[in-house]
């Protein structure tokens, strides 16, 4: 599903471009085709601006499935719950 | 040495009476070779009229996202294309997160709510949250929940919450451009009621949001005029999705300029460090402005973003000796 509940095929198969190495998550690298800050194509570009945004953001969007998560921040660190694909912590 | 550094140097410094707009004008017009100067006169007035003692809060978002309200800065409104989803923080949590802030030495623990204002379902969920921290973790309770009625000023009292967080976000001239769904005067009127209720008032806002600099210190001045006992300054971090989205980020050196003139117009009040500190100053401007006015930081991560470590910034802090503030000095 897309953002807004559209059903698209993943596009290409590539590591998520947000990811941080504090990222609990991170090394989910395989079947992670969306960006997980801005919910585009990974291989849509480089995301060099979101992967550095991303060292002061949580992820907004499930890498593997481009839903928009429910993202807790929390003084120390953050959750991302997606509905299909389970929470992840950083 | 400029004419207004030599003024303040007096009435600031000397009488602790903070300069007008006029005089916070002529600071943030200040040439950048004056930059030093004026940072260390803020220093010297944060010292003589504040103390060495640097206040550390830390702040959490109780419910995220999902605001009818359509303040242009924020990624919470629920009016715009943001990512950020609406979620509700659940007591175990927030009791945590207390605790957890409570460990990095923090004596204020801000609960904060994307709302207008508080609903019956919100205000349950404070009194519950409040409760438990309080039987559970060493910390100072503050708030903020948006526009408030005389009756929940009162049960927030009640409940034991010592200070309440209401922004007026930018001066009463440039609030119509970043806000529509309420006015200036309707926060005004919440600040109103807070003081009158013997809560301490925290009120700041953010720079950056597309006002001159005439317009800024036209803010500092009314903020002046509201005498709170905390401002939190913030500086805006462009969110994706939101009218202000593609804003550049404020220059480093307006952003200390700004620091300073603030710490001049308002000499005794705690001068928060709010967001968007690491990407408009990064660590050396964080130090600077720590340096040129500033007595009080959000450890920690903020309500949708991320910050520097809690570790990071105490470090700092024990670098430039100055103490944390200490819980009973607080109470």
């Amino acid at each position: 599903m897309t953002p807004t509940g559209e059903r698209r095929p993943n596009p290409v198969s590539s590591p998520r471009t947000g990811a941080t190495p504090g990222d609990a998550t991170s090394g989910a690298a395989v079947d992670a085709p969306w960006c997980d800050r801005c919910g585009e194509a990974a291989a849509s570009g480089p995301h060099e601006g979101c992967a550095a945004a991303r060292t002061l953001e949580p992820p907004r969007y499930c890498a593997r499935c481009r839903r928009r998560m429910k993202v807790q921040v929390l003084p120390v660190g953050w959750s991302a719950v997606c509905v299909e694909h389970g929470e992840s912590q950083g | 040495m400029p004419e207004i550094l030599d003024q303040a140097r007096t009435q600031v410094l000397e009488n602790g009476v903070g300069l007008d707009q006029a005089g916070v004008l002529a600071v943030l017009n200040l040439p950048d070779e004056h930059l030093t100067a004026a940072l260390q006169l803020a220093h010297e007035v944060r010292m003589r009229w504040c103390g060495p003692e640097v206040e550390v809060e830390g702040i959490v978002s109780l419910k995220t996202g999902g605001c009818p309200e359509d303040c242009h800065f924020c990624s919470q409104s629920g009016l715009f294309t943001s990512p950020v989803r609406s979620v509700w923080l659940d007591i175990p949590s927030l009791v945590k997160a207390a605790k957890q802030t409570a460990e990095t030495g923090a004596t204020e623990f801000c609960i904060v709510a994307a709302v207008r204002g508080p609903d019956a379902r919100l205000m349950k969920q404070m009194r519950e949250g409040v409760a438990a921290i309080r039987a559970e973790v060493d910390i100072q309770v503050a708030a903020s929940l948006g526009m408030l009625t005389q009756e929940q000023v009162d049960e927030l009292v009640e409940m034991g919450v010592h200070r309440y967080n209401h922004n007026l976000e930018t001066c009463r001239s440039y609030f119509p451009n970043v806000v529509s769904t309420h006015t200036w005067e309707e926060r005004w009127e919440t600040l109103r009621m807070v003081r009158e209720s013997g809560m301490e008032v925290c009120c700041g806002g953010i720079l950056g949001l597309g006002e001159t600099v005439e317009q800024r210190a036209e803010f500092a001045a009314q903020l002046a005029e509201v005498d709170p006992h905390e401002v939190p300054l913030n500086f805006l971090n462009p969110r994706p999705g939101t009218p202000l989205g593609d804003r550049p980020v404020i220059d480093g050196k307006d952003a200390l300029r700004a620091i300073a003139a603030f710490r001049l117009a308002l000499p005794r009040t705690i001068l928060r460090y709010a967001g968007g500190r690491e990407i408009t100053l990064g660590d050396l401007g964080t130090r600077d402005g720590l340096l040129g006015g500033i007595n009080a930081v959000i450890v920690g991560n903020y309500l949708t973003t991320l910050g520097r470590s809690a570790t990071d910034d105490l470090k700092l802090l024990d670098d430039l000796k100055m103490p944390v503030k200490a819980l009973s000095a607080t109470l």
